[in-house]
């Protein structure tokens, strides 16, 4: 016991006040003995356990790391007056941001809807509890009602202590807008937990993984850092498994100037398991509609980042890439593979960040400028210019898991929904036997896997699979009802989550896979009739 | 003119002018501070009528708290249907001989008055009882709620149990709003009921009340679902030709 008080005492002098705010110096959680709530197939709104999540803390980024980004290597010596200066720059910027931190009217309508809360039962996961810790020093420092009436008007100075719960909470949201659904304004968590991290990166305290993967996208071209050479090589591979498995010469090109279609899909495609399975169904899809397509070695990632820092400029500059290469390859077609924050940003930004998108760059106008995957695919077995067997997927029983920035930030298709529709039109076009999960769980209300918005890290792996478990308890339902057995995504952040929490609770991770590996198994190669 | 008048008609203007110049600055605000990107809530409507009609069904019948909360959307429609009616009827102050449909809506004003205190009482119950929204809740939430059914009770006393007469009322509105201040009526009820509400019209542009202008300009409520068809222009984003890129970025590597 004596030797235990005096290390922490130790530990007590040299903390810094940047080790305070990151928890630097805690333990790290051993992802081994993080344990998943019991599966029963209900939500329930859980009691509060004040501070239970207080101690989950990303890892910060290294020094390095920041100044390669551009912001300050560590927490700068006056970050009070830097935070509240930033905070200001971003609300003369940004209307979301203006609007949401002062029109809450705290009603509690929100409280129960975040999967972080709902799983952790920590109070500070809820949406308006997690805003608030913002909006407190926004009412302190900018607002007459703050500055007379304070902590009476939910007002508080920017201390190392509410800081470090900005460090905490503002990286145990997903920025997956569940909670704007349900909120009368539309006050979007995402834009407030966005504008936090773009404060904290700005002050000297970033989060590593997040940071981390952009300087590898930034140099490099891929959250990866597969350089164009090794990315040919896995390619040419993959094309060799194909050919083995199906005898069919299916190519995987990278860099053809002129070809039709650019293809853009998250580089975890190009590797991971089950990804590189929907990777497998792209090809099969170009190859058996006859177009020449091609990816781009530069710009061969869809997933960005940027976004999930708030940082405008990392996230245009990081889809410049893209633009560049429409400008060097030439295609006349732009699709984007299966992942959910690149289709936002695909879909909602690029236009607006590296546009316009049309026939300046020798884009055709006539098609949806990006096109996501899915609207594609299924536009040709509509027009039947490929062929699904649905037959080749009668093992499986399907389930689809609406991707929350896919779900509530994008569309595919001309009418509102298409994003719920054309997905699984899709998947009934490859399968015969989908199921639904609970209504209250899927579309506009689905929950978040649990690892989106730069959550996907091991160290907060507790978060993670306490996120999950409003989706694992209605996968569950369905698996016990209608004897579900695939879990059908169409993100890249979804599908790694699911890989590594679906074992916590009890399911094989082989159950998870995207929605163009049943295409890939469903779909007739060969002559066309 | 009684020092009661002099002060209270002293009392209105200020109350009148913070209120009115108040919540034009922060609409003000509102409106100038740019969106940067497409961040509509989808599904979302794909043309500007489809945005009306999201708006007029978000502010008319509350539809999302209506999807989230039942018991929510119950007390706080309640207290804001009251409210509305509450005061359409106070128009007929304002009018020296009142439109008919004035009158009208008068025949419902007690359960206006009824509808409104209940919803707020349930409102403050709610958000005591329920831990959650005990949580959140600060101070001034719940002084709010106080002022607004102190407001709405006093009003309800002065129609049903007081001897106020109502005809030196309107002559006092009337006097304000045509800027020849006349006595104001000495009964003390109306003068807490008044009180109060030129208290609520002097905080109302400082506080959380402002969701009753800035709900308009929520961007994931009135953006159109149009990013692929229309480009949304950043007015501070840099042009794309303007942006650096990094030094690897050619198709022909060694």
């Amino acid at each position: 016991m004596a030797e235990t008080a005096d290390t922490a005492a130790e530990q007590e002098e040299v903390l810094t006040d940047q080790d305070i705010v990151t928890g630097a110096k805690e333990p790290s959680l051993k992802p081994a003995d993080v344990k998943a709530p019991e599966l029963t197939g209900d939500i329930q709104i859980p009691h509060l356990v004040k501070g239970a999540m207080a101690k989950s803390k990303c890892h910060a980024a290294k020094p390095e790391t920041m100044e390669a980004m551009g912001f300050p290597g560590r927490l700068v010596d006056n970050w009070e007056e830097a935070a509240v200066k930033k905070l200001g720059e971003l609300l003369t910027k940004y209307k979301s941001l203006q609007v949401y931190l002062d029109i809450c009217v705290r009603c509690g309508s929100c409280t129960d809807k975040c999967q972080f809360f709902l799983g952790s039962k920590d109070p500070k996961n809820m949406p308006v509890a997690r805003a608030d810790l913002l909006r407190k020093v926004y009412k302190k420092y900018f607002t007459t009602e703050g500055k007379i009436f304070g902590s009476l008007a939910g007002a508080a100075k920017l201390d190392l202590e509410l800081l470090g719960e900005w460090y905490t909470y503002f990286h145990q949201c997903s920025q997956c807008r569940r909670c704007s659904v349900f909120c009368p304004y539309g006050i979007d968590t995402a834009e407030i937990s966005m504008a936090a991290r773009e404060i904290m990166d700005s002050i000297g305290i970033g989060q590593k993984y997040v940071n981390t993967v952009l300087v590898k996208l930034h140099e490099i071209g891929n959250n990866l850092g597969m350089n164009p050479k090794a990315l040919k090589a896995t390619m040419e591979s993959t094309e060799e498994d194909i050919q083995e498995e199906d005898g069919v010469a299916v190519k995987l090109p990278v860099d053809q100037v002129g070809a039709e279609v650019l293809l853009i899909t998250p580089s975890a495609d190009f590797f991971a398991t089950p990804h590189i399975e929907s990777l497998i169904g792209y090809a099969k899809v170009f190859h058996q509609a006859g177009i020449s397509w091609t990816l781009s070695s530069t710009a061969s990632e869809a997933g960005n980042f940027g976004m999930f820092i708030g940082s405008y400029e990392h996230m245009q500059k990081a889809a410049m890439r893209i633009r560049k290469a429409i400008e060097e390859l030439k295609p006349k077609r732009l699709i984007v593979g299966e992942c959910g924050h690149a289709w936002r940003i695909a879909y909602a930004f690029w236009n607006t960040m590296i546009g316009p998108l049309d026939n300046s760059l020798g884009l055709k106008l006539e098609y949806p400028r990006p096109q996501h995957i899915c609207e594609y695919t299924l536009d040709l077995v509509e027009r039947g210019a490929i062929k699904l067997d649905k037959s080749a997927n009668d093992d499986v029983i399907p389930t689809f898991h609406d991707s929350c920035n896919v779900a509530r930030a994008t569309r595919m298709g001309d009418r509102p929904g298409g994003q719920f529709e054309i997905p699984r039109a899709l998947i009934n076009a490859a399968c015969n036997r989908y199921v639904e999960m609970d209504s209250d769980t899927i579309k506009e209300k689905t929950f978040c896997c649990g690892g989106g918005g730069g959550l996907l890290s091991d160290e907060i792996l507790d978060v993670r699979v306490q996120g999950a478990m409003p989706r694992m308890q209605a996968y569950h339902a369905i698996k016990e009802e209608n004897g579900a057995n695939f879990f059908a995504l169409i993100c890249a952040i979804c599908k790694a989550q699911f890989t590594k929490v679906f074992p916590k609770y009890g399911i094989p991770m082989i159950e998870v896979g995207g929605i163009h590996q049943l295409v890939a198994k469903a779909i007739e190669l060969g002559a066309k009739e | 003119m009684s020092g009661l008048t002099i002060f209270f008609v002293i009392y209105a203007y200020v109350a009148i002018a913070v209120f009115i110049l108040g919540f034009l600055y922060r609409i003000w605000k509102f409106g100038k501070t740019p969106a940067p990107l497409k961040i509509d809530q989808t599904p979302a409507p794909t043309s500007d009528g489809g945005v009306v009609g999201r708006m007029i069904l978000e502010v008319g019948v509350f539809k999302s708290l209506l999807k989230s909360n039942r018991i929510i959307w119950l007390f706080g429609y309640m207290f804001h249907i009251g409210l509305f009616l509450a005061l359409l009827k106070h128009f007929r102050f304002f009018f020296a001989y009142g439109p008919g449909w004035i009158a009208y809506i008068t025949t419902f004003e007690i359960y206006a008055g009824l509808i409104m205190l209940f919803g707020l009482i349930m409102l403050f119950v709610l958000r005591l009882v329920v831990d959650r929204t005990a949580f959140i809740s600060v101070m001034n939430d719940y002084l709010l709620l106080i002022l607004l059914a102190a407001i709405a009770s006093s009003g309800l006393i002065i129609k049903h149990f007081s001897r106020t007469n109502l005809t030196t009322v309107k002559e006092f509105i009337l006097g304000i709003v045509s800027f020849n201040p006349q006595e104001m009526p000495s009964e003390v009820m109306f003068i807490i009921h008044i009180s109060l509400v030129f208290l609520l019209f002097i905080y109302f542009p400082f506080s959380k009340l402002m969701h009753s202008g800035g709900v308009f300009f929520s961007p994931t409520r009135n953006q159109v679902d149009n990013p692929r068809d229309r480009r949304w222009v950043n007015p501070w984003g840099k042009a794309p030709e303007n942006i650096e890129i990094a030094s690897n970025m050619t198709q022909d590597e060694g």
